[in-house]
C-alpha cells in the first residue's frame, strides 16, 4: 500500500479520487482478460496524475503507451472493442478530445445501432476536465453537454473517490461506449469506501443534501460549491435538496422530477459556461414536463460565456462559485 | 482463374449498374458511390483473406462486400432501405457492416476506417491468434490526419494490418496528384517504417499476390504493409456526378484500363457472353428477392441505441 492508501475500517479503504480510478482499472484488468488500457504516457510513466500507475508492471502488454495520436487511440479502441476486446482509453485532458471527435461521434456511438446489435463497442474513455488555477483555455473546457448530445454514448462525471471507483467499474463492465469525465481538481480528495461491492448498474443520481424549499441540480466538481451553498442557505432558513446527477446519460430524470415536485423551485449549477450547457437541457425538460409544479423561473449557474483565461484572478471572476449559487437560490426563492 | 475473375468482376460491375437503374426506377434514394473500374482490387484482395480476418472499407464498398461473400440480394435490400440481413437499412449504400463476414463496416469519413482497422489488428495482436486486419481506403484518405495517426500507431505496435490504398486518380472531384507532393502514396510507408508495394489495381491476380505477401508478413508478426493499387474510376465520385471537371482524355484512358475489358479480350466473346448471362440471371433473382424484402418496421427505429 502506497501513499493515499490507508486501511481504515474492516473491508474499506481510504483512497484519493485518482487512486480510486487506479483501483477501478486494476479491477477491470483483473476481471476481464480482454480488457486493455492504453493512451499517452499511461503505461511506463503511469499517467501524468498517476491514475494508471503500476498497472503496466502488473498486467504487462495489455497496458501500453501510444503515440500522441488521439484519433488512432480512440479508433483503435473502437476497432478492438468490435473485435472482442474491452479497451480503456485515456484522453489526458478533455480538451484533447476535439482532435479525435470523429471516432466518438461518427464511429463509436453508431456501432451497436447501425449493426442492430451485431456489433457492440464496449469502450471506456476516461478523461478529466475543467479549470484549475493557471490552466489555459486548452486545459479547462467542460464538454459533458456535447457528449450527452450524442445518442449511443453514455456520459458520467464522478464527483467523489467512491464514484470514481464505482462509475469506472460500471463503465468497464458496460457493453457500450462510455465517456467518463473526471475532475482533476478533486484528484487528491480522499474518501473511505468499500471496494468489493457488486458493480453498480449504469445511471442513478445521488442526494447530497436534503430540503424541500429548492432543488439544486449539479455534478462533478460543482457538487462541492453546491453543498457549501446548501449549508449557507440552511443558515438563512432555506432548505435545499442537492442532487448530484453523476450520469448525464442515462439521465436519472426521475430523481429530478421527484425533487422538483416537492420543492417547485430549481437551480442548476455546472462549471461549463452557461450557453448550451447541459443545464439548458435540464431546464427545458423541467419546464416541459414539470411546469405545473414550478413556483418560480428556473435559474442556471455556470461559467461566463468567454474563453476562460489562465490568470487565477480572471478565472475566479468568471467561474461559478458557492456565492453565485446562493445568489441564484435567493432569487428563485424570493423572485421579488 | 481468368474465368472466375471475369465472373467476380462482372458480378460487381453489373450489380452497380443495376443499382443505377433501381434508383432510376425510384427504388433507391440517396447517393451511390460506385466502384466501376476498381473491382479487381477487392476481388484480388479478398482471395488472400481467411474467413476470420477483419475487413474495413469505405463508402465505395459494394465491391468489397460482394467479393467477401455478401449475397447480392442482401446488399440490394440494404441499399434499397429494406429490412436486409445486413443492417436492416440502417447503413444504406455507404455505411453497412456485416459481422457474419468480419466486415467492420464501410465508412464515409474517408480515413476513419484506418484506426478502426488498426484496432481490429490490435485485438488480433493481443489475442495472439493469426488473424489479419485489412483496410481499404482511397487515395484522398491519405491526406486526412487519421491516416497518419493510424499508420504510425500500427507501425509502432507492429500490428497485423494490411492497408490497401485504391488510387483511382481522383480524390472526390479533384485530381489525386494535385494534392500530394510525392510521386507515389506508397513511398510514405518509409516514414512509418513499414513495407510497401505498388500494384496494377486493374489486375486481380497482381493484387492477390501483393495482398497475399502482406497478409503472410502480418500473420508472421512482420507488421503492417501498405499496398498502393493503381486503378481507375469509370464513373463519377457519386452516381449523379456530371464529372464536368474531368478531362475527356482522362476518362478515355480509364476506359482503356477497364479490368473487365482487359479480361474480355483474353477470354473471348463466347465465354464472356456465357458468364454475362449467368451473372444477369443471378442478379435478376437477387433484385427480385430484394424487392420482396419488406421495409424495416419504424416501430424499431429507436432500438439498439444501447445494449
Amino acid at each position: 500500500m502506497g501513499e493515499g492508501h490507508a486501511a481504515v475500517r474492516e473491508g474499506t479503504r481510504q483512497l484519493t479520487y485518482v487512486l480510486a480510478v487506479n483501483e477501478a482499472m486494476r479491477w477491470g484488468l483483473a476481471t476481464y482478460p480482454e480488457a486493455l488500457l492504453f493512451g499517452e504516457d499511461v503505461a511506463i510513466p503511469g499517467g501524468p496524475y498517476g491514475a494508471s500507475r503500476r498497472l503496466h508492471s502488473e498486467f504487462g502488454a495489455r497496458v501500453f503507451d501510444t503515440p500522441i495520436s488521439e484519433t488512432a487511440m480512440l479508433g483503435a479502441g473502437v476497432g478492438a472493442a468490435m473485435r472482442g476486446m474491452r479497451p480503456i482509453v485515456e484522453i489526458m485532458f478533455s480538451d484533447f478530445f476535439l482532435v479525435a471527435l470523429d471516432q466518438m461521434v461518427n464511429q463509436a456511438a453508431n456501432v451497436r445501432y447501425t449493426s442492430r446489435g451485431r456489433y457492440s463497442c464496449p469502450l471506456t474513455v476516461r478523461s478529466q476536465q475543467a479549470a484549475t488555477p493557471g490552466a489555459c483555455r486548452q486545459h479547462t473546457h467542460s464538454f459533458e453537454a456535447f457528449f450527452a448530445h450524442v445518442p449511443g454514448l453514455y456520459v458520467g462525471l464522478p464527483s467523489t473517490a467512491r464514484d470514481a471507483y464505482e462509475m469506472l467499474r460500471t463503465a468497464i463492465a458496460t457493453d457500450d461506449p462510455v465517456v467518463l469525465l473526471e475532475s482533476r481538481a478533486l484528484y487528491q480528495e480522499k474518501q473511505e469506501f468499500v471496494l468489493d461491492d457488486p458493480v453498480e448498474a449504469i445511471g442513478g443520481a445521488r442526494s447530497l443534501h436534503s430540503g424541500d424549499d429548492l432543488t439544486l441540480i449539479t455534478w462533478g466538481r460543482m457538487t462541492r460549491d453546491a453543498v457549501t451553498a446548501a449549508e449557507r442557505l440552511h443558515d438563512e432558513g432555506v432548505e435545499v435538496d442537492v442532487i448530484d446527477l453523476r450520469w448525464l446519460a442515462p439521465l436519472d430524470f426521475d430523481a429530478v422530477a421527484k425533487s422538483v415536485e416537492s420543492t417547485g423551485r430549481v437551480v442548476i449549477a455546472h462549471e461549463a459556461n452557461v450557453t448550451g450547457g447541459f443545464g439548458a437541457e435540464l431546464a427545458a425538460r423541467i419546464a416541459g414536463e414539470l411546469f405545473w409544479h414550478l413556483d418560480a423561473p428556473i435559474a442556471r449557474v455556470g461559467a461566463g460565456d468567454v474563453p476562460l483565461p489562465a490568470a487565477p484572478v480572471l478565472q475566479a471572476s468568471l467561474l461559478p462559485s458557492a456565492d453565485a449559487i446562493v445568489d441564484a437560490a435567493r432569487r428563485v426563492v424570493d423572485p421579488a | 482463374m481468368c474465368e472466375d475473375t471475369y465472373h467476380a468482376i462482372c458480378a460487381i460491375r453489373r450489380f452497380e449498374e443495376r443499382l443505377v437503374s433501381l434508383k432510376r426506377d425510384g427504388l433507391i434514394q440517396g447517393s451511390l458511390h460506385l466502384c466501376c473500374g476498381q473491382e479487381a482490387v477487392p476481388v484480388g484482395a479478398c482471395r488472400a483473406l481467411r474467413s476470420g480476418d477483419a475487413l474495413t472499407v469505405t463508402y465505395r464498398g459494394h465491391g468489397w462486400a460482394l467479393a467477401r461473400g455478401i449475397a447480392p440480394a442482401d446488399l440490394f435490400a440494404e441499399v434499397m432501405g429494406r429490412d436486409s440481413s445486413l443492417c436492416g437499412g440502417r447503413g444504406g449504400s455507404a455505411y453497412f457492416s456485416s459481422a457474419d463476414h468480419g466486415l467492420l463496416g464501410e465508412n464515409s469519413i474517408v480515413a476513419a476506417g484506418l484506426p478502426i482497422a488498426a484496432g481490429a489488428g490490435l485485438a488480433a495482436h493481443m489475442s495472439e491468434d493469426d488473424v489479419v486486419s485489412l483496410v481499404s481506403i482511397g487515395d484522398g484518405a491519405m491526406n486526412q490526419g487519421a491516416a497518419h495517426e493510424a499508420l504510425n500507431f500500427a507501425g509502432v505496435l507492429g500490428l497485423p494490418l494490411v492497408v490497401v490504398i485504391e488510387n483511382n486518380g481522383w480524390s472526390e472531384l479533384t485530381p489525386a496528384d494535385a494534392m500530394v507532393m510525392t510521386e507515389t502514396l506508397a513511398e510514405r510507408a518509409f516514414i512509418y517504417g513499414m513495407a510497401a508495394v505498388r500494384v496494377d489495381g486493374t489486375d486481380a491476380e497482381a493484387v492477390e499476390r501483393a495482398v497475399t505477401e502482406a497478409v503472410d508478413r502480418a500473420r508472421a508478426g512482420g507488421g503492417p504493409t501498405i499496398i498502393e493499387a493503381l486503378t481507375v474510376r469509370l464513373t463519377g465520385h457519386y452516381d449523379l456526378d456530371p464529372q464536368h471537371y474531368r478531362p475527356a482524355e482522362d476518362l478515355a484512358r480509364a476506359r482503356e484500363q477497364d479490368p473487365l475489358e482487359q479480361l474480355r479480350l483474353r477470354l473471348g466473346g463466347d465465354r464472356v457472353a456465357e458468364i454475362e448471362r449467368r451473372v444477369a440471371a443471378e442478379l435478376d433473382l437477387a433484385v427480385d428477392a430484394a424487392k420482396r424484402t419488406p421495409y424495416p418496421d419504424p416501430a424499431g427505429a429507436r432500438e439498439h441505441v444501447y445494449g
